[in-house]
């Protein structure tokens, strides 16, 4: 039985990780709007590029 | 806003409006042959095709906003003004700005994508993200690009004007703390599932075995685990707790502090001293199940918080004169002695002085009497009127806060917050219970005491942790926060679940007949004297159709279509319209304004709403306009009976119409909102729990004095009143069944008290002999919160479906009467039945 003492840290180890995975998620806003994401997903992007972005990429590009 | 609903539902024309679905009508705009009803629509139309946003109208029919009113040049520059931008925006500095606003107009998939993509309309906007079921959208821009003002600006273009209102520059509302909560239900719940893999062993009872071995190790992992969840999710009940005792009141939390306390004590004097098992499972358990418990109300609260403040009554902005030039400023910066230009349908927002135009003033916010009143130059204009009409110019002589309506909401009966003095349902309880169960405690640890030291201990401690109300605090919750639910996905949306209690103490219901008992836009419309020729209606119709006024939109409803074109229209607000059609003079409106137009008008004594016509300076006929009932609302009232009472501010003509619907029951005629206000105080006087339903603006302190205001409005989602309760027009005759309903979910609760009171009772008498054990409270506390929380849901969801459509027992006389409503026939029909 001895490997339990082995098994035990492994297995808070993993529930360690889930539980980092859910504070990032709660940090980053996820749980407070759980109802528009589900409507962004059915659009399309449109064609054209983001204006602003397009501009950062370009410096980007310059550099 | 209400008005376009009706329209919508009552229109007749083929052609809608390829932008908003709104029908197009004579003044039709046409653009890549797609018709639109208005410029506004087409501007924005050409602004997204423009810019490559086409696809917004494959996403949902009818996805645009109808643009009410053009957005002005500068119309919102004083939101450049530093103390009101300072209190909009969420974050600013030299390179970004952040503000967040609630757009009401968002209601679909379209809206939602449309908005995110703003960022193509204007150069400067970074982001906008949308929160649909708040409907508010958060805006980053760049603050050297573009203005706060061109911000709202173009989201006004586009029909999504945010709303400002003065109530938001007072109080920014803080960020929602469900962030924390949801973080400390994850610590709980983590706690409670790695904690019950420890204690497995002595589920099982395999203490016997090897895993005694492992016993002090499973202890000290479990007490690392429980640490967060004691100092860290437990943090509210802490400090509530505490609160409670220094203000020497006993609510629900102390009790579960107490027991949280006492489960963390004893568990961790038996790890440390190697005594055997701990009771952390349980109490990560209890943490968890009671945080979700708050969590679920807290959703529900957070999708319908709208506040009772008379001031969201009021516009944010106002614009002054000063001399030559007109600015946009903010209601806080109005001094007294300052010019305002209120422009037609704008709010007096100040006691003044008429310095220039005609005023006639719409009071019925105020007075309740619906009739405009016409002012002169120099004459005192009291704050909460509105102009109708042209343009006038007025001078404030008292200050915002000082002035007659704000004096008016600040009496006493509107400032006290009735959830206050309502005892909840719960605490009610608690109370007795907390005593009960210190009582138990001390008389089982003294027992003990007699024989053995260790024995008193451990059932004191032990009473403690099983009396911990989990099930208690979860019952109201649960069943309340179901309720709400299932009643706003039946348009009824009430303020929060306290709303509830009060509702089931219900015992007079008191109507005001504008809007709630009427349904708008339905009824009939009859011309009463000559007929009009082909070509007359065609051009009653033309004229009819250039004015917003309701009167005009139903009469103009009821007329062909016409294509004639009117020249030197004009309207007279309160009074009537009048233009000049085909080189013939037509004049539509009341007797008194044909009146002074030299028109001679014969006596009619019909009942109903009259629009006099006049055809080349000539009286022609009268069109009548009479209101209908909503459908089954006569059977909701004769199923109320004696305990209803119709308060109109309207004249005794109507009396006719409601008097075989009310029966017995009192009605009263030409009451102003004062009048209302004090029959109510009396009901309240005898005793008696009141609900009032008005339309939420004319009755808003009566809405306020009775224990549940209820307002009826048709556009549930744009409209925030002064009331505990928003209903859509269609509830109206089942609001009986919402009352019996509450009545229901109040008894549910009671009766999950009594099932975590039997477990509590199991609990107490194996405590009380001291022979509590850590495996037995395991299986105990999740079993009854899961019973009372299942029982709770399940009763509520079941009461809910007598609140369906046509479920009553007087089903086959219901059907008949709906359809004679309908028709629509008006109520005299159904009195003859």
């Amino acid at each position: 039985m001895n490997i339990i003492f082995l098994l035990i840290p492994l297995s808070i180890l993993l529930a360690g990780c889930f539980l980092g995975a859910f504070i990032w998620a709660v940090r980053s806003g996820q749980y407070e709007d759980t109802c528009t994401p589900s409507m962004r997903l059915l659009t399309d992007e449109p064609k054209s590029k983001h204006p602003l972005k397009a501009e950062l990429d370009t410096t980007k590009d310059l550099l | 806003m209400l008005e376009t609903v009706s329209i919508r539902t009552q229109q007749s024309h083929g052609e809608q409006c390829f932008h908003c679905g709104e029908p197009v009508g004579k003044a039709r705009f046409a653009y890549e042959s797609k018709a639109f009803c208005c410029n506004g629509c087409l501007t924005v139309f050409q602004l997204l095709t423009e810019n490559g946003l086409e696809d917004f109208y494959s996403m949902s029919d009818a996805a645009g906003v109808r643009i009410t009113a053009p957005v002005g040049d500068g119309q919102f520059a004083y939101l450049d003004d530093g103390a009101v931008r300072g209190k909009l925006v969420d974050y600013s500095d030299d390179k970004i700005t952040r503000v967040t606003f609630r757009a009401p107009a968002i209601h679909c998939v379209a809206c939602v994508w449309l908005l995110e993509n703003l960022f193509r309309l204007k150069p400067g906007i970074a982001e906008a993200r949308v929160r649909f079921l708040q409907k508010e959208v958060a805006i980053t821009f760049d603050t050297g690009r573009i203005k706060l003002s061109e911000v709202v600006a173009l989201l006004a273009s586009l029909g999504y004007e945010p709303e400002l209102k003065l109530s938001d520059l007072e109080r920014k509302q803080s960020s929602p703390t469900s962030r924390r909560l949801w973080m400390q239900i994850g610590f709980a719940g983590f706690a409670f599932g790695n904690i019950m893999l420890m204690s497995l062993s002595s589920y099982f009872g395999l203490d016997a075995f090897e895993a005694a071995r492992f016993k002090p190790l499973f202890g000290f992992i479990s007490l690392a685990l429980v640490l967060p969840v004691v100092f860290y999710s437990a943090t509210d009940y802490w400090k509530t707790a505490w609160r409670s005792v220094q203000q020497r009141s006993i609510s629900l939390d102390i009790p579960i502090a107490v027991g949280i306390a006492a489960l963390f004590a004893q568990s961790v004097y038996d790890v440390i001293g190697g005594r055997g098992d701990s009771y952390f499972d349980s109490l990560a358990g209890l943490l968890f199940f009671l945080l979700s418990g708050k969590l679920f109300q807290q959703k529900i609260f957070d999708r319908l918080a709208f506040d009772r403040d008379y001031k969201s009554f009021f516009p944010l902005s106002v614009t002054r004169c000063d001399g030559e030039r007109e600015e946009q400023c903010s209601l806080s910066q109005l001094r007294v002695g300052d010019r305002l230009v209120l422009r037609h349908g704008e709010l007096i927002p100040a006691d003044a002085r008429l310095v220039g135009g005609a005023a006639v003033v719409d009071y019925s916010f105020v007075t309740g009497e619906s009739a405009p009143v016409e002012k002169n130059i120099g004459e005192h204009l009291f704050a909460g009127g509105r102009q109708m009409g042209g343009t006038i110019e007025i001078q404030t002589v008292k200050e915002v806060s000082q002035s007659y309506l704000t004096s008016l909401w600040n009496q006493k009966p509107f400032q006290k917050e009735k959830n206050g003095t309502l005892e909840t349902l719960t605490n009610q309880y608690s109370r007795r219970f907390t005593k009960v169960v210190f009582g138990i405690a001390i008389a089982a640890g003294l027992f003990w005491s007699l024989s053995s030291s260790a024995k008193a201990i451990n059932a004191f401690t032990a009473v403690l942790i099983v009396a911990c109300p989990c099930a208690l605090a979860l019952a109201a919750p649960f069943a309340l926060g179901t309720a709400q639910r299932l009643l706003a996905r039946r348009n009824i949306y009430l303020k929060n679940t306290g709303v509830l209690e009060t509702l089931a103490r219900v015992d007079h219901v008191v109507f005001d007949k504008t809007g709630t008992l009427t349904a708008s836009g339905a009824g009939e419309v009859r011309i009463s004297g000559v007929q009009l020729t082909a070509q007359e209606q065609q051009w009653v119709a033309a004229l009819a159709h250039d004015s917003t006024h309701p009167y005009a939109t139903r009469i103009s409803e009821t007329m062909p279509g016409s294509n004639a074109t009117v020249r030197s229209f004009s309207e007279t607000a309160g009074c009537g319209i009048t233009g000049t059609v085909s080189g013939t003079r037509v004049h539509m409106g009341s007797r008194m304004w044909l009146e002074q137009n030299a028109i001679s008008v014969p006596p009619n004594n019909e009942a109903g709403s009259h629009v006099h016509v006049a055809i080349g300076s000539v009286y022609r006929c009268t069109f009548i306009l009479t209101s209908a009932l909503r459908p089954q609302t006569a059977q909701m009232i004769r199923r109320l009976g004696h305990n209803a009472t119709l308060l109109s501010g309207d004249n005794e003509k109507e009396r006719g119409m409601f008097a075989p619907v009310f029966g017995g029951a009192e009605m009263r005629f030409n009451q102003s909102p004062h009048d209302k206000l004090s029959y109510i105080t009396e009901l309240q006087a005898n005793g008696r729990t009141v609900m009032m339903v008005g339309d939420g603006l004319n009755d808003a302190g009566a809405l306020n004095q009775s224990d549940v205001g209820v307002a009826v409005v048709e556009n549930v989602n744009a409209f925030s009143p002064a009331s505990d309760v928003i209903v859509s027009g269609d509830v109206v005759p089942r609001l009986d069944k919402v009352l019996q309903f509450s009545k229901q979910c109040v008894r549910i609760v009671r009766w999950s008290f009594v099932v975590s009171g039997l477990y509590n009772v199991v609990g107490l008498a194996i405590a009380a002999r001291a022979e509590l054990s850590p495996v037995i409270c395991a299986v105990l506390m999740p079993l009854s919160s899961l019973t009372v929380v299942l029982f709770a849901c399940g009763a509520v969801t079941v009461a809910a479906r007598n609140l369906r459509e046509n479920t009553t027992a007087d089903r086959p006389l219901e059907i008949s009467a709906d359809k004679a409503v309908r028709a629509p026939v008006r109520i005299f029909a159904e009195a003859a039945q």
